[in-house]
């Protein structure tokens, strides 16, 4: 079984890089780009076959490593 | 007067932090990551800059899940001292000895500089060297170092009279210009400058070095 993770900047954490890409966006012409919020995907390969127990285990890897909870959320997904 | 100084593969700054403490007195051991107990006896754990794990995941993330780093939390709930400088101020924010988090900075460029830092409080074992409100030139050298924290834990750490630092001008974004901050029980600090950068004649300054004197002073009376 595969998990994917997504990491994101919380809401109302200032992202520096999401808005550099704005702002170099907004240089080549590309208009109406009003916000940008750069996360990361994370995929890992599984041995659990059970879709209850994968998604549980991967929730506490993201709590223990994969998201810093402090300034990100995570969202997991089964695939 | 023991000094750890913790290696991981990546950490750069590791020689230069051992020889800041040294100077002061200390007697210093390296301990490699894998370790996962300290030398007997050790007062002081100090963990250096650099780029611990290549910045993997997340700058210090890797590093503060290491073995050597769950007896650094054990040496610090011991009431034991603890002192992050750059890379080790962002591990112990991921181990979550100290609070907040740093991002990249808000210019997006790595910074290399010396900037004037304000000494904010003197009332700990690392600043009791300083005034609270004195100037001391310190060079930072890195690409995240935004401290990040809420109104209310900048209210809180306000309140406690746990903010270290402040950057005289603020050159990365940081929250309330916080360049460093303490513990709860003020024995561990994290800060983004780099003192032993700035700790002999030829360093160019030595404001940094009162901070490995007042430590080795606070150890010896211990």
């Amino acid at each position: 079984m595969k998990a994917r993770v997504h990491v994101m900047l919380k809401d109302g954490v200032l992202d520096p890089q999401g808005e550099a890409v704005r702002h170099a966006l907004g240089t080549l012409g590309f208009e109406g780009v009003e916000g940008v919020r750069q996360g990361k995907v994370i995929e890992l390969d599984l041995a659990e076959s059970d879709a209850g127990k994968a998604k549980e285990a991967v929730t506490e890897m993201c709590e223990k490593l994969l998201a810093n909870t402090v300034i990100e959320s995570y969202s997991v997904e089964l695939v | 007067m023991k000094a750890a100084v913790l290696v991981f593969p990546g950490s750069n700054c590791d020689r230069d932090l051992a020889v800041a403490c040294r100077n002061a007195g200390m007697q210093v051991n390296m301990v490699w990551h894998k370790d996962s107990t300290l030398p007997e006896g050790t007062d002081l754990v100090a963990i250096p800059g650099g780029f611990s794990f290549g910045d993997y995941l997340r700058c210090g993330a890797i590093a503060a899940r290491s073995p050597i780093t769950r007896a650094v939390i054990e040496h610090a709930n011991r009431g034991g001292f603890v002192l992050g400088i750059c890379n080790g101020f962002q591990v112990l924010t991921e181990t979550g000895l100290l609070p907040g988090a740093l991002m990249r900075n808000a210019g997006i460029k790595f910074i290399c500089k010396t900037l004037d830092l304000i000494v904010e409080t003197s009332d700990s074992a690392f600043t009791a060297g300083y005034r609270k409100g004195q100037r001391i030139a310190i060079p930072v050298a890195h690409h995240d170092g935004n401290y990040t924290a809420s109104d209310d834990l900048v209210a809180r750490l306000r309140d406690e009279d746990r903010i270290a630092f402040t950057y005289a001008e603020n050159p990365n974004g940081s929250t309330a210009d916080i360049a460093g901050v303490l513990s709860e029980n003020r024995r561990v600090l994290g800060m983004m400058p780099h003192p032993e950068r700035m700790a002999e004649a030829a360093h160019g300054g030595t404001d940094g070095a009162a901070m490995f004197r007042s430590l080795a002073d606070a150890m010896a009376s211990a």
